[in-house]
C-alpha cells in the first residue's frame, strides 16, 4: 500500500506590504490624492507649532513643588499648579470646608455614596431599580443635605452660603433636576392633555422659560423672588437660586418628555381605555413607562446643558467651581495665575459633561435597536 | 325604545371632570397671580417705589461706552434709550455671532467628515472640547486670561493697512461717501446688476424646462454685476474713501472700533456655537443614504451637480431646523455679556438700570418680553422653512 497523499492547507501568505498595515492605513487615510497629503502636511506643521509649547508649559516645565508661589515665580515658563494643589479643597468644597479639611469627608461620603447607590441602577439583572432611584431621588437628597450641612451629632455647620466649588456646582444641577423631573412630568402630560385650557397653560408656561435666557431667571429669583412673598419670608441665596434653576429647567424635561410621550404608540392609550383605566392609571401604568424610557437620552442631554449653565450662578455673586476658581486666583497670593484656575474648572466641567454626552449617546443607539428592530 | 341607563355617576363623567379640574387650575392661577401682585406693590412700597413707567422719561444717570448706532448723552438721554441701545447691543453681537458661527461650523462639521485621518480627528477634538465646556467659563477664559493680558497695548497694535487688534479691541478702517455721485451710480449698478441676474436666472430656468439644455445663468449674471460696478467706477470714481484708524496719543482714532468686551463675546459665542453647528452639519450629510450618492452617481451627474442637486438639498433639509435653533441659543447666550462688561440688554437694563431705579418688575418683564419676542420670530423663521422644505408625499 502506497501512503495516501495528503494534502496539507499551506498557511495564509501575508498580504502585499502596500495593502496592509499601517503603510496601507497612511495611504487610504493620509496620502490618498495631492490635496489630501496637501492637508495632512498642514495639520502636521499645526501640530508641531502648538502641541509642543503648550505640553511643555502644562506638563514640562510645569510647578507642582512647595505651598506658595514663590517657586511659580522663578519659572515663568511654566504652569503653576502649585496654586490649584494649595487651592484644591476650597475650589472643590467652597469656603467652609476649605477652611476646615478635617470635615471634607462629608460630602465625599455623600457624593459616593450617590456612586454606590446609582451603580446598581445602570445593572441589568438587578430587579428593584424602582425602589432604589425613589429613594435616590426622593429621601437621599434629604440625607445628602443633613450630612453636608450639619447640625447634628455635634457636626459643625456648613451654611449654604459657604457651599462653593464642585460641591455648589453638582448640588445645584442634581437638585434642579430631580426637582424637576416631577414638573417636567406634569407639564409633559398637560401638554399632551385634552383639555384645552391645561395645555394652553403648559404650553405658555413651557414656551415663556425656554424662550428666556437662564441668567434673566436667575436674576429674577435673586430679585423679584423676595418681592413675590409677604414682608419676613426670606429665602438664602442657593435657594433662591435653585427656585430659578427648577423652574427654568422643569420646560426642557416637558420637552424631552414629551419626545417620549409622542413616541409611544396609539394603540397603548387605546388598550389602556379599553381596560377601563382612569387618566392617571392609564399615564402612572401604561404610557409613562415607556415614554420615560425612551426619553432618558433627551432628559441626560438637558442635565448636560444644565451641569453647563450652573456656572450663571457666578454672575449672581454665588461660588460655584467657575467663580471659585476665579476668585481663588485674584487674591494677592495667587493673582496672575487665573489662566490655572480656568483650566482646572474646565477641565472638571469637561470629564463629566464629556462623559455623560457618551453615556446619553450610547444609550441612545441601544434604545434605537430596540425600537427600530 | 330607550338605549342602556347611563350608569356613570357624575363626577366620574370625564367631561364634568375636565371642566372641574380646569377651573380649579384656573383658580389656583389667578390666586397666585393676584397674592404675588399684591405682594410684590406691597413689598415695593414698602422700599419706597411706586410701580409705574413713569421712570422710562427719565434721564439716566449713568454713561454708556459702546453705542454704534443710537446717540446716547449723558445727562440727556432717557431709560427709554437706555433699553433700546441695549437692544440693539444684544442684536448687534448676536448677528456677528451668527455669521461666524455658521461659516466655522460649516467648515468644522466638513472637516470632521474628511477622508483625512488628521483633518477629521482635529475637528473632532475641536467639537468636544468647546461644547462640554461652560460657554461663560470659555468668555472669561478667552477676555481674562488671554486677550486682556497677551494683546499689545495700542501704542504696539498687531496689525497694519488700517487693521489693527490691542488689549483695548480691533480696528478696522471705516467705509466713508466722499463722491456722492459717485456712491449713488455704485448702489445702482448693484440694484440693476441684481435685476438682470434674476431675469437671466427666470430666462435660463424656462430655457431648461423646455429644451432640457443648461445654461450658465449665475456665471452670467455675476459677471454682468462686477461689470456693471466697474464700469460705475470708471465713470464716476470710488464709491467710498476709507477712514483709517491712526494712533494717537493714547489709543487709536477713527475708523470702526470693535471694543474687547464685543471681541471676546462675539468670539467666545462663535467658537462655541459653531462646535453645535458643526455635529449638525455632520448628521444631516451623514443622513443622506448611500444609496443617494450612488444613484447620482449612476445618474452620470458630475461631481458639482451630485453635491448641489441631490445631496445638498437633501442634507440642508436636516442641518437647517437645529441650526436656526442653535441662532436662538447663541442669542441667549449673549446675555453672559454683563461678565465681561459689554453693555448688552442684561446687563445694561436687567442690571445697571435695575440698580438705579429698583423697578424690578417692570425691569425684568420688559427684558423677558425682548427675549420672547426674539425667540417667537424665530420659531416663526423655522416653521416657514419646514412648511417649505417639507416633503411633498404622493
Amino acid at each position: 500500500m502506497t501512503d495516501a497523499l495528503i494534502h496539507t492547507r499551506l498557511p495564509d501568505r501575508a498580504p502585499p506590504i502596500s495593502e496592509a498595515g499601517i503603510i496601507h492605513w497612511a495611504r487610504a487615510n493620509l496620502f490618498s490624492s495631492v490635496p489630501n497629503t496637501l492637508m495632512t502636511l498642514f495639520s502636521l506643521y499645526a501640530l508641531y507649532m502648538l502641541v509642543p509649547p503648550l505640553v511643555n508649559w502644562a506638563l514640562i516645565n510645569a510647578n507642582l513643588a512647595g505651598t506658595d508661589r514663590t517657586g511659580c515665580d522663578a519659572n515663568e515658563h511654566g504652569a503653576c499648579w502649585t496654586f490649584i494643589k494649595v487651592r484644591f479643597n476650597q475650589i472643590m468644597y467652597g469656603l467652609f470646608y476649605g477652611a476646615n479639611p478635617d470635615q471634607i469627608w462629608r460630602p465625599v461620603l455623600a457624593f459616593f455614596s450617590l456612586v454606590g447607590l446609582i451603580i446598581p441602577l445602570f445593572i441589568e439583572s438587578f430587579n428593584h431599580k424602582g425602589k432604589l432611584a425613589a429613594f435616590v431621588l426622593i429621601v437621599f437628597p434629604f440625607i445628602a443635605f443633613a450630612l453636608i450641612h450639619g447640625g447634628w451629632l455635634g457636626l459643625p455647620i456648613a451654611e449654604t452660603s459657604e457651599w462653593g466649588g464642585f460641591l455648589l456646582t453638582f448640588v445645584l444641577a442634581s437638585v434642579g433636576i430631580v426637582a424637576a423631573l416631577p414638573l417636567g412630568i406634569l407639564l409633559a402630560l398637560g401638554r399632551r392633555s385634552e383639555l384645552p385650557i391645561v395645555r394652553g397653560f403648559s404650553v405658555f408656561f413651557i414656551e415663556l422659560w425656554r424662550g428666556t435666557p437662564l441668567i434673566t431667571v436667575l436674576f429674577m429669583a435673586s430679585v423679584l423672588l423676595p418681592l413675590f412673598f409677604p414682608a419676613g419670608v426670606d429665602f438664602d441665596k442657593v435657594l433662591r437660586a435653585l427656585i430659578g434653576i427648577t423652574l427654568f429647567q422643569s420646560a426642557y424635561v416637558a420637552e424631552a418628555v414629551r419626545g417620549g410621550l409622542q413616541a409611544i404608540p396609539k394603540g397603548q392609550f387605546e388598550a389602556a381605555d379599553a381596560l377601563g383605566l382612569s387618566y392617571w392609571k392609564k399615564m402612572l401604568f401604561i404610557v409613562l413607562p415607556q415614554a420615560l424610557k425612551i426619553s432618558i437620552p433627551g432628559i441626560v442631554n438637558t442635565f448636560i446643558a444644565l451641569f453647563k449653565d450652573t456656572s450663571l450662578v457666578s454672575i449672581i455673586g454665588l461660588l460655584d467651581l467657575l467663580n471659585m476658581s476665579q476668585t481663588a486666583s485674584q487674591g494677592h497670593e495667587w493673582k496672575g495665575y487665573d489662566t490655572e484656575a480656568y483650566l482646572f474648572a474646565a477641565f472638571i466641567f469637561w470629564i463629566f459633561c464629556f462623559g455623560m454626552s457618551r453615556y446619553s449617546k450610547n444609550l441612545e443607539e441601544s434604545l434605537d435597536r430596540g425600537h427600530k428592530n | 325604545m330607550a338605549g342602556p341607563k347611563n350608569t356613570v355617576a357624575w363626577h366620574r363623567n370625564p367631561l364634568i371632570r375636565g371642566i372641574i379640574a380646569q377651573a380649579v387650575l384656573i383658580a389656583v392661577v389667578v390666586w397666585g397671580i393676584t397674592t404675588i401682585y399684591a405682594n410684590t406693590v406691597a413689598n415695593m412700597e414698602a422700599r419706597g417705589i411706586q410701580i409705574g413707567f413713569d421712570f422710562l422719561s427719565e434721564v439716566a444717570p449713568f454713561g454708556i461706552a459702546f453705542s454704534p448706532f443710537i446717540d446716547f448723552n449723558l445727562g440727556e438721554s432717557t431709560y427709554l434709550t437706555v433699553f433700546f441701545i441695549g437692544i440693539q447691543n444684544t442684536i448687534i453681537v448676536s448677528i456677528l455671532g451668527i455669521i461666524a458661527a455658521t461659516i466655522l461650523g460649516f467648515a468644522i462639521g466638513i472637516m470632521r467628515l474628511s477622508p483625512n485621518w488628521f483633518i477629521s480627528k482635529i475637528a473632532t477634538f475641536y467639537i468636544e472640547t468647546f461644547r462640554n465646556i461652560p460657554v461663560l467659563l470659555q468668555m472669561m477664559f478667552w477676555n481674562f486670561a488671554i486677550f486682556l493680558p497677551l494683546l499689545p497695548l495700542p501704542r504696539q497694535s498687531l496689525g497694519g493697512g488700517g487693521f489693527f487688534l490691542n488689549n483695548r479691541g480691533v480696528y478696522l478702517p471705516k467705509p466713508v461717501i466722499e463722491n456722492a455721485s459717485a456712491n449713488t451710480a455704485f448702489w445702482l449698478a448693484i440694484a440693476i446688476g441684481i435685476a438682470a441676474m434674476y431675469i437671466l436666472h427666470k430666462i435660463a430656468l424656462k430655457r431648461q424646462e423646455q429644451t432640457g439644455k443648461t445654461m450658465p445663468g449665475k456665471l452670467v449674471g455675476f459677471g454682468l454685476l462686477a461689470a456693471l460696478v466697474a464700469l460705475a467706477a470708471m465713470i464716476f470714481g470710488a464709491p467710498f474713501g476709507f477712514s483709517t484708524p491712526v494712533l494717537g496719543t493714547f489709543n487709536l482714532t477713527g475708523g470702526i472700533e470693535i471694543p474687547l468686551p464685543l471681541f471676546s463675546l462675539w468670539f467666545s459665542l462663535t467658537t462655541y456655537t459653531a462646535a453645535f453647528i458643526a455635529e449638525n452639519v455632520r448628521g444631516g450629510i451623514e443622513a443622506v443614504t448611500k444609496g443617494q450618492w450612488e444613484a447620482a452617481g449612476a445618474l452620470g451627474l458630475s461631481r458639482s451637480n451630485l453635491l448641489n442637486l441631490v445631496v445638498i438639498p437633501q442634507a440642508m433639509r436636516i442641518i437647517v431646523p437645529p441650526t436656526i435653533s442653535q441662532y436662538l441659543n447663541l442669542t441667549k447666550n449673549s446675555s453672559l455679556a454683563t461678565a465681561i462688561a459689554y453693555e448688552d440688554i442684561v446687563a445694561l437694563w436687567t442690571g445697571t438700570s435695575l440698580n438705579q431705579t429698583g423697578q424690578a418688575l417692570i425691569i425684568v418683564a420688559m427684558t423677558v418680553v425682548v427675549y420672547e419676542l426674539l425667540s417667537l420670530l424665530t420659531s416663526i423663521a423655522l416653521n416657514i422653512y419646514n412648511k417649505r422644505v417639507q416633503l411633498v408625499e404622493r
